[in-house]
């Protein structure tokens, strides 16, 4: 479409629906929005493509009435208005779908949807509300029982709640923050087609991201905020993924270098015939074995639920294996726990880093110190030695160029891609001999990603053995030595990188054997 | 000889549980907002003061009632000040609340101890019901007024929190102030109102025992039952109908202490409602997730726009 030779491009002839001018914003210490210039035209989709922390979030919160601008105004229709609440951006027609979704966990969707409907009847609030859900429902493809309870639902369904509470508001201009997060890729294309669907219907939609493929695949217009600032608006056909990366980070990012593997002269890592039971009671490995060399990272695949979760609380001591045995260099660690794990030289990046990964309440260089402290040279007996805490968090701030406004600051006001830097700052500060990394760029922007990817090449190069678990492909390709699929808690088989592709790796995460997958890829 | 013993009981047992539903009721539609007041007691027993001595001097006992209630929704409005404005710390608030209550209605209630309320309320008993056997002289026979208009606003109240807008705003905002939010529902406003409202019915409660239950003033004279009430809010699962049968249950036990209290140790029976509120504490934790029933989400949580 963006390619077709159009005469005149129907979004540039109307006044936009709503533009934003100068918007300023300051919170302590930091400039989140530095006169920003924004507009979005009816039937378009506009992107807002910018790193974590790019202040993406804060202009929606503004549009949204959710914060008070400290300079700048909001244009509707070209008329000057002021949003002090979300009731007044709501009456102009906008609806946000925010990251973390605004729904009551208890109440039914009939319910959270209800309180923002302006109609609601005083008694009976949810009643009238059925036929209008159904019918937006299936006019969408949004299909969602309006009396069952939110927590029951998935993060996918709860999505859906919340475009259709924006649409039953009659939202002309949708804003969705960071919407593919939660889903599943093929979510994610249905979100697309839900999307187009009422650009087609000249409805405007906000897209916010960091993603540039799906940036690439959704927006007529790009608009790229680096540190609080617009630094570059495209059209889609005059765009594309570097040229956008370039903006987003502010330089050009080279892919990692495939450094050299590391000296693979033992084995780090091996799992004999190990079962776990699972939350549920269920067991959600089954007679895992596997090895994993020093010098070597070995990729984990598979459909999020088929046992990552538990094989990597097996190895960082925060679960015991039901049958079987894990030997770490030779030595039996199955019967070890978090604490000993550690000391054995087990370094662990967790999927969850805000709420595993640190203590979000606690200063930076607490939570740099949180495994080590009860070691030499940070305690001396039963004191902790502050200079010591202090010489070690400066020198990873340096070190890991970590973002914060001073050592004391609390962990929660940094960014994700700073939380993962402290993290890694703290794991790999003892030169690990394994490091088990789960989903270890989820969330992160393009450049906090570049540098997590850095350190868990130099880990191998080091001699460690690195296991990786992450759902997207392409990073296990990128990175890995061999990939190991997992699919109902058994080990599908490990491939070697270098015969691994997707299709093969698909397969295999669908449950069928390693020898049928190579086979059918390679005869076709 | 013991049927009617039995009427009796229940009887009394309905007009002891009048104050608890009071300030139950009260208190849950606090809770149900997000809100913990632990100053039940001091809101109580400063209605309980006020209602007395306006009552007293005015000779008018529904005068004193009115501002018994004005007192009570008034020492709210500082809990609610420093809880929902400040973001304070709601336990501080609120423990600091009925100890202030205490004292201060001590000090100015010194000059009125020990005086009978000249123009208390009377007793009435309803035309018709109270020939019923049985039921008649148990529920329906020497009560006061405010014993059934307490059953009718929990039934009211229960119907406002379920079925109406106002109702679902109050549990969204106790559950998920944020979702509230977003949807223009004022969380600062609906948390101010409910804390408020908690206030003027533990103000009731109050000036029901000095007015019309023991019409006279003594210091410390609610002696625990804000305490109760508290609990009740609790064992109730936050429920305004499930309030009636807890006050009723929590009111019969506190009467057959001092009725039972040769045969029985009575602080055994006071007891017994703090271990059913343990009980129903454990109960709601050991309930799966989202259950349809528990402590709202964001109970005794201040909200802050945009907090991380």
């Amino acid at each position: 479409m963006a390619d077709a030779p159009s005469v005149q491009d129907p979004t540039t002839q109307q006044t936009p629906l709503l533009s934003m001018q100068g918007i300023s914003k300051n919170f302590p210490g930091v400039k989140a929005n530095d006169s920003v210039e924004f507009e979005v035209r009816a039937g378009e989709v506009h992107a807002l493509l910018g790193e974590n922390g790019a202040g993406k979030t804060t202009l929606m919160n503004i549009l949204y009435g959710l914060y008070q601008p400290d300079a700048g105004e909001i244009r509707y229709r070209g008329e000057v208005v002021t949003f002090r609440s979300p009731r007044d951006a709501i009456a102009c027609g906008l609806g946000l779908v925010a990251q973390h979704f605004h729904l009551a966990r208890r109440h039914t969707v009939a319910e959270n949807i209800a309180l923002g409907l302006a109609n609601t009847p005083f008694i009976f609030p949810t009643r009238a509300l059925r036929e209008r859900l159904r019918e937006l429902g299936n006019h969408y493809g949004l299909g969602v029982n309006p009396d069952a309870r939110v927590w029951q639902l998935s993060p996918g369904e709860r999505q859906r709640v919340e475009i259709l509470k924006a649409l039953i508001q009659g939202a002309e201009i949708l804003i969705l923050d960071e919407p593919t997060s939660v889903l599943t890729p093929q979510e994610a294309e249905a979100l697309f087609q839900v999307v187009e669907q009422m650009t087609s219907e000249s409805r405007a939609v906000i897209f916010i991201s960091h993603k540039l493929d799906e940036v690439m695949r959704i927006a007529d217009t790009i608009s790229i905020l680096r540190k609080g600032a617009v630094v570059g608006r495209l059209k889609r056909r005059d765009a594309n993924p570097a040229r956008l990366a370039e903006l987003m980070v502010g330089r050009t990012i080279a892919p990692p270098e495939r450094t050299s593997d590391g000296l693979r002269d033992r084995i780090v890592l091996e799992l004999k015939g190990v079962w776990v039971r699972g939350d549920r009671g269920v067991d959600a490995l089954k007679e895992a074995s596997f090895r994993l060399q020093s010098g070597e990272i070995l990729g984990v695949a598979g459909v999020a639920g088929n046992g990552q979760a538990e094989l990597i609380e097996i190895l960082t001591g925060l679960r015991q294996p039901s049958r079987g045995q894990i030997l770490l260099d030779g030595e039996d660690i199955t019967p070890l726990g978090v604490r000993g794990l550690f000391e054995a030289g087990v370094a662990h990046i967790p999927e969850d880093r805000n709420h595993v990964g640190i203590v979000p309440g606690m200063s930076v260089a607490e939570n740099l110190v949180m495994r080590q402290y009860r070691y030499p040279p940070f305690a001396r007996g039963a004191l902790l030695d502050q200079k010591q805490v202090t010489r070690f968090a400066r020198s990873s701030i340096d070190q890991y160029d970590i973002a914060t406004p001073s050592k004391d600051t609390p962990s929660r006001l940094l960014s994700g891609g700073n939380v993962q830097k402290v993290i890694l700052a703290r794991e790999l500060s003892g030169d690990p001999k394994l490091v088990v990394a789960s989903h270890p760029t989820y969330g992160l922007d393009v450049s906090a990603a570049a540098l997590t990817h850095e350190l868990m090449l130099s880990q191998r190069a080091r001699g460690a053995g690195v296991l990786l678990v992450s759902e997207d492909l392409d990073e296990l390709m990128q990175l890995s030595n061999r990939i190991l699929v997992l699919f109902a808690g058994q080990v599908m088989g490990t491939v070697d990188v270098e015969e691994a592709t997707s299709e093969t790796l698909g397969m295999m995460m669908a449950g069928a054997p390693q020898e049928a997958a190579l086979g059918a890829t390679t005869d076709a | 000889m013991e049927v009617d013993q039995v009427t009796y009981t229940v009887a009394r047992a309905l007009a002891f549980s009048t104050p608890l539903l009071w300030a139950a009721l009260g208190e849950i539609f606090a809770e149900r907002a997000g809100v913990v007041n632990l100053g039940v007691e001091g809101m109580m027993i400063l209605g309980a003061v006020a209602g007395f001595i306006v009552a007293q001097t005015a000779g008018a006992p529904y005068l004193g009632l009115v501002l018994a209630a004005t007192v009570g929704a008034a020492a709210a409005l500082a809990h609610a000040f420093i809880s929902i404005t400040l973001r304070g710390n709601q336990y501080i608030s609120g423990l600091a609340l009925t100890i202030f209550g205490l004292g201060f209605s001590g000090l100015i209630g010194r000059s009125w101890v020990g005086k009978p309320l000249g123009t208390p309320m009377e007793f009435i008993t309803v035309p018709g019901l109270s020939e019923i056997p049985l039921l008649g002289p148990a529920l329906f026979t020497d009560q006061y007024l405010l014993t059934y208009v307490g059953l009718v606003t929990a039934a009211l109240l229960w119907f406002i929190l379920y079925y109406t807008r106002p109702g679902l705003a109050l549990r969204t905002v106790g559950e998920s102030p944020a979702a509230a939010d977003a949807t223009g529902t004022s969380v600062t406003l609906v948390r101010y109102l409910a804390v408020v409202f908690g206030g003027l019915m533990a103000g009731v409660a109050g000036g029901y025992l000095s007015i019309a239950y023991r019409p006279s003033w003594g210091e410390g004279m609610t002696n625990g039952m804000g305490w109760i009430a508290l609990a009740i809010a609790i064992f109730s699962l936050w429920d305004p109908l499930r309030a009636v049968a807890a006050s009723f249950f929590f009111g019969a036990f506190f009467f057959l202490s001092f009725l039972l209290q040769k045969v029985f140790p009575p602080e055994l029976l006071t007891l017994l409602p703090y271990t059913f509120t343990i009980v129903a504490l454990t109960v709601v934790a050991l309930g799966k997730e989202g259950r349809a029933f528990g402590a709202p989400e964001a109970l005794g949580l201040p909200y802050r726009r945009g907090e991380r």
